[in-house]
């Protein structure tokens, strides 16, 4: 297989070449009944992807199958396991610097074995994406859900956004590369969900048909310019910078990692389009109290607000979609009727509680609580919010 | 075509750097290899000049050799990572990725396989270049599983056997006993057995040699790279002294080399049948090409 079975309208598996907008908003649309992994096959089936590497480990190995079948059947254009995570994500780099669409998945102590990549994954602003199914690091030995390793990941310099449920998963990842591959963006993105509660789990969703899929990736579009022998290569990649101990290095360096933060930020706007926004809040417009979650932990925040207004306590939920860049300006606007706003987490240290601290600052009167919080597969019942919620603001009132 | 982005516009041309202006004029890109490489080194501007290396340095040398060797300057890419080689790699005129320590030949294992999807009619040549420590220690599983996996690129391992760039640590290719930073009392262990390991994982052409003769050295990285392209993988095991930890006097450089070749380094050479007829066929067809 190679890009040279792709005509101007089909691609290599001959499926119609469409737009983002139309894959996402405009085409027809059937119910389904899977599972993440299943729906993550489905959404790489319609995005043209060039390569992906894959290395076993739980729970994300249903999906890295998934997508090898993919190739197996024509979709994906090459394919094949690594020797570890590490190797995993920089053959995932050599794919996407060669100018190819990549994808890959991981979890846990895969994401922190590949660690060194994903800062070297932004500092050569490839557009790969990284589709993470959050669980538990070790140690002791933990394979359940939590998701720790988001804490991370977030000053990697990689767009961060995290789907709630199998539907967005399946959303997401298709915007994902769009917004990766805008040129004033261009960056890695990390799509994350937690690992089991929708990797494993079975729910209905509406896809398209799957006779259509994305436009191929141009890397000549890239405002750093694919390592491919086709035109001049990346001056910091030919000639790093270390190799000039002097202060222009420094400067260099300085403002090239500015520029990739910045990168993330010039997402937003694409990513508002794509997403719908970059929170979506539902519950009373009014509330004081407000939760702040993203992903499951949402979920279980609007399991909750259905039980406080049949007690007739008003709540809100703001679910955040992206985390890198962080919606700011959507927080601010979504908890300005808040007194207390509660963040309810699947990690022991509460990296999203301190987000939120940090982004309210000297800006909200609420009292930020970063509870319930469990970690290493607990679970969430719906009560633990509720004990917390009715603890808090009874000790407030 | 790719040798085009290297032709300046004629308007452009007298702003340019003279560097560059001259690789354009008497560089080999696009060039017949008999009228550039190995042989002609001196008459034509060549891909890599001016680097930081020590004085003396064989390592230095050797690179040069690799540069001036290339079938095909115009499409190929280089791969290295930390450590003194990658110093003069960097400043060659050709492209070249540093990515993660030791994680060359897993960067390679991608790069070739969307360069065969994306040009499947051309040969875009990949070469990774690294030293003892990048390829056999902290890159060892990396460089172990690309060639297991038949990854169509070649791999130069630079051995000074010691880490040079970090100031003269130990590596899985010092010699047992050696007395270097990190080993006080004599390494524990002897020099890994990279040929071996190299013929075991499945590469179709591998060379271990002190280069003292540049056309003999030059014969096999152009080998390695011919074969890698439909063959499978290659490994150079190359010596290139490090005089600086070893304290060799640079007027000694070239006689430790020698000395090294009728040691340790002994010229070995091993290729599949595949590789031997391959090789017949492409230096037949230019007798002038091989000495």
């Amino acid at each position: 297989m190679s890009i040279k079975n792709m005509t101007k309208e089909k691609n290599w598996s001959g499926q119609t070449m469409v737009s983002t907008d139309y894959l996402l908003f405009e085409a027809p649309r059937e119910k389904h009944f899977m599972t993440g992994s299943e729906v993550l096959k489905e959404a790489m089936k319609r995005c043209t992807v060039d390569a992906s590497v894959s290395y076993p480990i739980t729970p994300q190995s249903e999906a890295a199958h998934l997508i090898g079948e993919l190739w197996a059947e024509g979709y994906v254009g090459t394919y094949f396991r690594g020797e570890n995570e590490f190797g995993v994500m920089s053959e995932v780099a050599g794919c996407a610097m060669a100018g190819a669409r990549t994808v890959t998945t991981t979890s846990g102590p895969g994401t922190l074995r590949a660690m060194e990549n994903f800062p070297m994954w932004s500092g050569t602003r490839i557009p790969c994406q990284l589709v993470l199914m959050a669980r538990g690091i070790n140690s002791p030995l933990t394979i359940q859900p939590d998701n720790l390793e988001v804490s991370f990941l977030l000053e990697t310099g990689c767009m961060i956004w995290y789907a709630e449920n199998v539907q967005e998963l399946f959303d997401m990842s298709i915007a994902a590369f769009t917004v990766a591959e805008m040129p004033d963006v261009h960056v890695p993105i990390i799509t994350a969900v937690d690992g089991f509660f929708v990797s494993h789990t079975r729910e209905s969703v509406m896809l398209p048909a799957d006779d259509i899929a994305l436009f191929p990736y141009n890397p000549y579009k890239a405002p750093l310019p694919p390592i491919d022998s086709e035109m001049p290569p990346g001056r910091f990649l030919r000639d790093p910078f270390v190799m000039k101990s002097n202060y222009i290095s420094y400067a260099t360096h300085a403002s090239w990692q500015w520029e990739v933060r910045s990168a993330v930020d010039r997402s937003r706007p694409y990513a508002k389009h794509f997403l719908n926004g970059l929170a979506h809040v539902t519950g009373d417009q009014d509330a004081e109290i407000v939760f702040v979650a993203c992903g499951t932990a949402s979920h279980q925040a609007k399991e909750a607000n259905r039980e406080l207004t049949k007690m007739g306590i008003k709540s809100k939920v703001v679910k955040l979609r992206t985390i890198r860049p962080f919606p700011h300006a959507e927080l601010l606007e979504a908890t300005k009727s808040a007194k207390y706003i509660f963040v309810p987490e699947f990690n022991i240290v509460g990296w999203l509680e301190k987000e939120v601290t940090q982004s309210l600052y000297g800006k909200s009167e609420a009292k930020v609580i970063g509870r319930p919080r469990v970690a290493g597969g607990m679970s969430m019942p719906v009560e633990a919010i509720l004990k917390e919620v009715l603890e808090n603001v009874e000790k407030g009132a | 075509m790719s040798l085009r982005y290297m032709i300046p516009a004629s308007k452009f041309k007298k702003y340019l750097p003279k560097d560059y202006v001259e690789l354009v004029d008497y560089g080999p890109f696009g060039k017949d290899y008999n009228d550039v490489g190995v042989k002609n080194m001196g008459t034509y501007k060549e891909l890599v000049e001016e680097h930081p290396m020590c004085s003396g340095c064989w390592m230095a040398y050797y690179i040069k050799i690799i540069f001036a060797s290339l079938p095909n300057p115009e499409d190929t890419v280089t791969i290295g990572t930390a450590g003194c080689g990658r110093l003069a790699i960097s400043q060659a005129a050709v492209p070249f990725i540093y990515g993660n320590y030791g994680d060359q030949n897993a960067m390679a294992s991608g790069i070739t396989r969307a360069f065969r999807l994306r040009f499947p009619d051309r040969h875009k040549d990949v070469i990774t270049i690294a030293g003892d420590g990048g390829m056999m220690d902290i890159g060892f599983s990396m460089t172990m599983h690309a060639w297991f996996r038949r990854e169509r690129f070649t791999t130069i391992m630079l051995d000074n056997e010691v880490y040079g760039n970090t100031g003269g640590q130990e590596s899985g290719m010092s010699m047992e006993g050696a007395i270097l930073k990190m080993s006080p009392t004599g390494k524990k262990f002897g020099k890994m057995p990279a040929m071996q390991l190299a013929i075991t994982a499945g590469c179709v052409y591998v060379v271990k040699m002190s280069p003292t003769n540049i056309n003999k050295a030059s014969k096999a990285i152009r080998r390695a790279i011919f074969a890698a392209r439909t063959l499978g993988p290659t490994f150079l095991h190359v010596y290139t002294s490090c005089n600086i930890e070893y304290s060799i006097p640079t007027n000694d450089v070239f006689r430790d080399a020698k000395e090294m070749e009728k040691g340790r380094f002994a010229y070995e050479e091993y290729m599949t049948d595949e590789a031997k007829e391959l090789f017949a066929q492409i230096e037949s067809k230019n007798k002038r090409e091989v000495s």
